[in-house]
């Protein structure tokens, strides 16, 4: 696995608009920026509307999954390119669900819609349909998910990366700070998590740092390779960003997602608790 | 959830005697930018949040007491501010030049 095999620029992006075998998806939250203009061609997930299952808090499971390609016309053997705001947060998740689920070739664009716009590339308002698919998943590969007891029982053992801002993992503030700060959780981090947040593996115009300074940046933090490693922030979409840097452009191996994160580790009872 | 919600508008629903709202505009020659990227640095310069303003160019922020920076980037250049905040609101503006 190489950085190529995973990361797209923009300048290929915009230079395969519409190629046959490419499916272009644009993620995010907050759906009305690819409302107001998206890449020519591209389709949308609404992370929460699409992603989420509707009552629990899960993602969709299989079959959701599958009806929700299949609905989007995203065929098996489609390359997915996925791109969307907020540094790509939420289409790093996206493609970490696209990877548990089994899809083989699937690609961030570098830089996602930030750079899109700061460089002034062509959006579309046109309504992009894609004619249905069967698609069908794979059962999903825990290898990359981490659910909540084994991050308690890697307290010490484990490369815990708290991947939050320094005054979320202080707990200073309990969310990232467009949001209003009141949460039921507590606030602090896991013990012994070190705190690596996604931002330093990013350049301002949200594109990733180069492999050396990724390197050297998990170097210079104590990543121990020698461990197998849990990534948390949250909700689990900057930690996904976290994942797709360690385990997909550095190639390190045993990296799992913890997407249950700080809003369900601070509000468990009776775990640990570092400020 | 972790997208931030829509920019300006009204501060209702929002408690001022416990949050510490840091809002204002991104100006560029004389008028506001909209569409423009924000992101919220601590005393430390480490990324705490980023928004993209409404179309009237406006941002705002839930932060904590202290001292913050404010980045703006868009198509048409940078700009920043420093500033001291304190619960209630804070406004402030970011000017590119």
């Amino acid at each position: 696995m190489s950085r190529n095999d995973v990361l797209v620029t923009a300048d290929w992006a915009q230079e395969n608009l519409g190629a046959p075998g490419l499916a272009f998806v644009e993620v995010d939250e907050d759906t009305t920026a690819y409302d107001g203009g998206h890449l020519e061609g591209a389709v949308k997930l609404d992370w929460k509307k699409d992603l989420q299952d509707p009552v629990r808090r899960d993602f969709v499971d299989k079959e959701g999954f599958e009806a929700l390609l299949s609905s989007r016309g995203i065929a098996n053997d489609d390359t997915v390119i996925l791109y969307g705001g907020n540094n790509n947060w939420f289409a790093a998740y996206a493609y970490w669900y696209f990877k548990l689920y089994g899809h083989q070739n699937v690609k961030l664009i570098d830089g996602g819609r930030k750079k899109w716009e700061l460089d002034s590339r062509p959006l579309s308002k046109e309504t992009v349909e894609r004619p249905a698919t069967q698609y069908q998943a794979q059962d999903p590969d825990l290898s990359i998910r981490a659910f909540r007891d084994e991050v308690v029982a890697s307290i010490g053992s484990k490369n815990l990366i708290d991947v939050r801002s320094p005054d979320e993992f202080s707990g200073k503030i309990l969310a990232p700070a467009h949001l209003p700060q009141e949460q039921a959780q507590k606030g602090g981090h896991v013990p012994t998590a070190k705190n690596i947040p996604w931002s330093k593996a990013a350049n301002e115009d949200g594109t990733f740092k180069s492999d050396e300074e990724l390197a050297k940046l998990y170097d210079d933090e104590g990543y121990d390779d020698g461990k197998a490693t849990i990534a948390y922030c949250r909700i689990g979409e900057r930690s996904s960003h976290t994942w797709f840097v360690l385990h997909e452009l550095l190639g390190k191996p045993d990296v799992k997602n913890y997407d249950g994160s700080w809003v369900e580790y601070g509000s468990l009872v009776g775990v640990p608790i570092e400020k | 959830m972790c997208g931030a919600p829509k920019q300006g508008g009204s501060l209702a629903g929002i408690d001022l005697d416990t949050q510490t709202v840091i809002q204002g505009q991104v100006w560029h020659d004389g008028a506001p930018v909209a569409g423009a990227y924000v992101r919220l640095l601590n005393e430390t310069d480490e990324f705490t949040a980023e928004v993209v303003t409404s179309p009237e160019g406006e941002f705002r922020f839930f932060a904590a007491p202290g001292q913050w920076k404010l980045r703006g980037l868009s198509p048409v250049g940078k700009g920043e501010t420093t500033l001291a905040a304190e619960v209630g609101l804070n406004e402030t503006t970011v000017s590119i030049d």
